[in-house]
């Protein structure tokens, strides 16, 4: 009997150890590849409609501005400094904060840079008198 | 990511796409840029609001020291500098997507990336795709820059195997990257970033001075792209539909630069055009005299004519003659001539770059006409004033066809009654083809500085 009794105890602590590993295993899953390959396809179908929107309000950009343009491109693709700054915010400093308080400081010349020039460019524009 | 930050991103990318809107035309332009100052602000203070983002001081001072540079430098920049300045300022924006990915690589639990070591395969191979394109923008855009700078010999360099030796660091960067994403050691990241470094260099040298046009926008298009690559990283829409912009932006740039020259993207990348090298290789000697006037004659024939179209060039530029040239204009309007300004589109180093000059001096947008706008308009005018530009003005782009720039757009400044030329010398432009046009009988050639030349004009327009 007792014996029988310790095979059991066995059995559900093995069948217990068993449950564990799966859930681990399909907790990893989840955490590897679930919610990240989903935004991957999310992400394309924006990007591939954002280009679609580009593309038309681009070329209705008359030939004249195109140097503004340029400008404020080049000041929005700074928006860059979202990742720059949840790079630089965490409190403890470690290498991966200085990277990301570099990068803030490179977008922001740029997004100061690219909208004071762009500004300057438009207000030289002026009609016949 | 709350739904209230998902919110608000969204507003800044639709203001962003209202900034670009807005430069449909000039009198909606300015209200354009402040959209996209609206738009950034936006994205800035909704990402500082993110609980994981609490180094405030740190942030504030990187944040007001570059504010402090950039708008020190935009204010205080010439404006026939621009390119360059353009060009330094992609090289930032290349380099910010390299250190967000090394930043999201050392610790990647600040962006719910797993833990280190243990990064998602999706995420390493958008990580290190944003990492190369960001690696490749920094160092082109540096040569870009150092080119019309003049830091760099603005000839193309080009050696033998050239294509060979990016084909194969090409493939490296490809074959890095995917060791990179078996092992994800640092160091694999770092030799993916010194390879994207060393083809960004490769790629822009062989490329001529006046072929810039179309790298300023390329590189402009890549910057867009290694925003969106690190929009992937993040799983920020911001990111990459402000990146799907920049990058169309670009790419529509250099395209319209392309199409400008009659060359394809392809050939432009390639390099090798124009400089010495075509200049020799162009050959044939020209025994032919133009015939040369001087600035007195050209101020009594314009003082005389009723319509006078002004075609500037990347000379006018470099000689710093938009302000003297808009003040000649303007006494000619006061002698009762109408003053038209025709733009090439490839005149000039960046996109667009002549008609910022003209306003800059002052002349209305609505004198300053585009090619297929004024191109007819030559055969009915009295004058045509070319002042330092050349091949687009030269008519073997229409019959040579071995001309190096056979079937490029020029405009017809050869229908004009009366041509003048203003040139330093008689060398050939930038494609090293002879302009016909010099030796026809309708053309006075007006040898010297663009800038002297227009004071001299002045002043005899003013006895």
């Amino acid at each position: 009997m007792s014996e029988i009794s310790n095979q059991l105890e066995n059995l559900s602590f093995k069948a217990q150890q068993l449950a564990d590993q799966a859930n681990n295993l399909a907790s990893t899953v989840v955490d590897t590849s679930g919610g990240h390959s989903d935004f991957l396809i999310f992400g394309i179908t924006v990007l591939v409609l954002a280009c679609f929107v580009g593309y038309y309000v681009v070329w209705s950009v008359t030939p004249a501005l195109h140097s503004p343009l340029m400008g404020v491109t080049n000041a929005i693709s700074s928006v860059i400094i979202v990742g720059a700054l949840l790079a630089a915010g965490p409190i403890d400093s470690n290498i991966s904060k200085y990277f990301g308080l570099a990068a803030v400081a490179l977008a922001s010349v740029n997004i100061f840079g690219g909208f004071v020039v762009t500004n300057r460019m438009l207000s030289m524009f002026k009609k016949k008198s | 990511m709350s739904n209230l930050s998902t919110v608000a991103y969204l507003v800044s990318s639709v203001l962003f796409i209202l900034s670009l809107r807005g430069l449909s035309h000039p009198t909606t332009a300015r209200r354009g840029n402040f959209y996209g100052i609206i738009g950034m602000t936006i994205a800035i203070v909704t990402t500082v609001a993110n609980p994981g983002v609490l180094s405030y001081k740190e942030i504030g001072i990187a944040f007001v020291i570059g504010g402090l540079i950039g708008s020190v430098i935009a204010t205080r920049i010439q404006m026939t500098a621009l390119p360059q300045l353009v060009a330094a300022f992609h090289s930032l924006v290349g380099l910010a997507a390299v250190f967000v990915a090394a930043s999201a690589f050392y610790n990647p639990t600040a962006f719910n990336l797993g833990s280190e070591g243990n990064i998602p395969l999706g995420s390493l191979i958008e990580m290190a795709i944003g990492t190369a394109i960001g690696a490749v923008t920094f160092t082109g855009s540096i040569i870009a820059f150092g080119k019309l700078q003049g830091f760099v010999s603005g000839n193309p360099l080009v050696f033998k195997g050239q294509h060979l030796l990016n084909l194969i660091l090409g493939l490296a960067i490809i074959g890095l990257i995917a060791k990179f994403c078996i092992d994800q050691n640092p160091e694999y990241f770092w030799m993916i970033v010194a390879a994207s470094f060393l083809i960004g260099v490769l790629l822009i040298v062989p490329i001529g001075g006046a072929d810039m046009p179309v790298i300023v926008s390329m590189l402009n298009s890549y910057s867009g792209w290694a925003a969106a690559g690190i929009g992937f990283t993040l799983s920020n829409n911001l990111l990459i539909i402000t990146g799907a912009l920049v990058g169309s932006s670009g790419a529509i740039l250099s395209y319209i630069m392309c199409k400008g020259m009659n060359r394809s993207f392809f050939n432009v990348l390639l390099g090798g055009f124009g400089g010495e090298q075509a200049a020799s290789s162009d050959g044939v000697k020209d025994d032919r005299q133009a015939k040369q006037g001087n600035a007195a004659d050209a101020a009594f024939m314009m003082k005389n004519s009723k319509t006078i179209i002004i075609v500037p060039g990347y000379g006018m530029a470099v000689a710093q003659a938009q302000h003297a040239l808009r003040e000649m204009g303007d006494l000619l309007k006061a002698a009762g001539a109408e003053v038209r300004y025709a733009i090439h589109p490839v005149a000039g180093r960046m996109p667009g770059h002549m008609n910022v000059l003209l306003a800059e001096a002052n002349v209305p947008y609505d004198e300053v006409l585009e090619l297929d706008e004024i191109n007819r308009d030559f055969s009915d005018t009295d004058v045509a004033f070319v002042i330092g530009a050349n091949d687009v003005t030269n008519p073997a782009a229409k019959t040579d066809k071995t001309s190096a720039i056979y079937g490029m757009p020029i405009l017809d400044v050869e229908n004009a009654g009366q041509v003048f030329f203003v040139k330093r010398g008689m060398a050939s432009g930038y494609a090293g083809v002879q302009n016909e046009l010099f030796f026809r009988d309708n053309t006075l050639m007006l040898f010297g500085d663009a800038k002297k030349v227009c004071e001299d004009i002045i002043k005899g327009l003013e006895n």
